[in-house]
């Protein structure tokens, strides 16, 4: 399975754990107590964020911390996803373009 | 068009190439024409944001190209490559230069293929191939127009982009 940023943010559940993390580390309860789903299924959610990355675990004392770690959205991911919207916005032109040549055979 | 055909990329860790894919609602030689014909292409192939001016364009084998983009300050940022190939309606393999880099030589191999798919679709799909690993990092780098400082923006984004999908 892919492990990288694009997955990460795939589903809705891993995107507000993101969002919760993004500058106040929380631990494991703390971030279930916010969902309606299974903490087994928050755990999963955390596992895939953990291998994909974007989150780091600290441990303070007994309690183990989950701290997200955006330095990988700076990175080649996200210069893709640039990438790629600006290749997006030029492709909508020509849709337009295309739609007016059907429509206008000549040119 | 209700919903627009998604563009996809696939620039994999470690590699030296960019592929990107997108679907037209268009026959193979209507999206064909907009990429060889001057006053057509010039009406797509620049950023929004900046004008698009052909010096030359010669859409055959063993032709030649140059074109610049102008910022709203008349900056001018330079392109250039020459056509190895174009088979209509298929395919046109050519190089790709930027002139702004520090120095020449950095050259880009690009191959669009155009398949026909039933209901007068078009798949396109634009593979670059770079130098080096540094140098196609170096291309994706200067997709970002802008720098986005803070990471809510950032995530955002993203967000943005993965609900959409």
């Amino acid at each position: 399975m892919r492990r990288d940023v694009f997955q990460a943010i795939a589903d809705p559940t891993r995107r507000e754990i993101i969002n919760l993390i993004a500058f106040n580390p929380l631990n494991l309860n703390a971030i279930a107590d916010n969902f309606e789903v299974s903490r087994p299924a928050i755990s999963q959610h955390i596992k895939i964020l953990m291998e994909c990355g974007l989150i780091n675990i600290k441990k303070q004392g007994r309690e183990r911390y989950c701290e997200a770690s955006l330095q990988q959205l700076n990175e080649v991911s996200i210069w893709i996803e640039k990438y790629r919207l600006l290749w997006a916005e030029k492709f909508d032109r020509l849709d337009n373009l295309l739609d007016k040549m059907k429509n206008d055979p000549p040119l | 068009m209700a919903t627009k055909n998604e563009t996809s990329i696939k620039a994999e860790p470690g590699k030296q190439e960019i592929f990107i894919t997108r679907e037209f609602e268009a026959s193979r030689e209507i999206v064909f024409k907009a990429f060889t014909t001057p006053e057509l292409i010039v009406q797509w192939l620049g950023p929004r944001e900046l004008k698009m001016r052909l010096d030359k364009f010669e859409p055959k084998s063993g032709g030649s190209y140059r074109y610049v983009h102008i910022d709203p300050a008349g900056n001018e940022y330079g392109f250039h490559g020459v056509v190895h190939e174009v088979l209509a309606p298929e395919r046109v393999i050519q190089t790709f230069e930027f002139e702004g880099l520090p120095e020449t030589g950095h050259v880009v191999l690009e191959t669009a293929r155009f398949e026909a798919l039933p209901g007068n679709r078009t798949r396109l799909t634009m593979q670059s191939v770079f130098q080096s690993v540094t140098d196609r990092d170096g291309m994706l780098q200067a997709g970002m127009e802008r720098g986005v400082n803070d990471s809510h923006a950032r995530l955002d984004e993203l967000f943005a982009k993965a609900s959409v999908n």
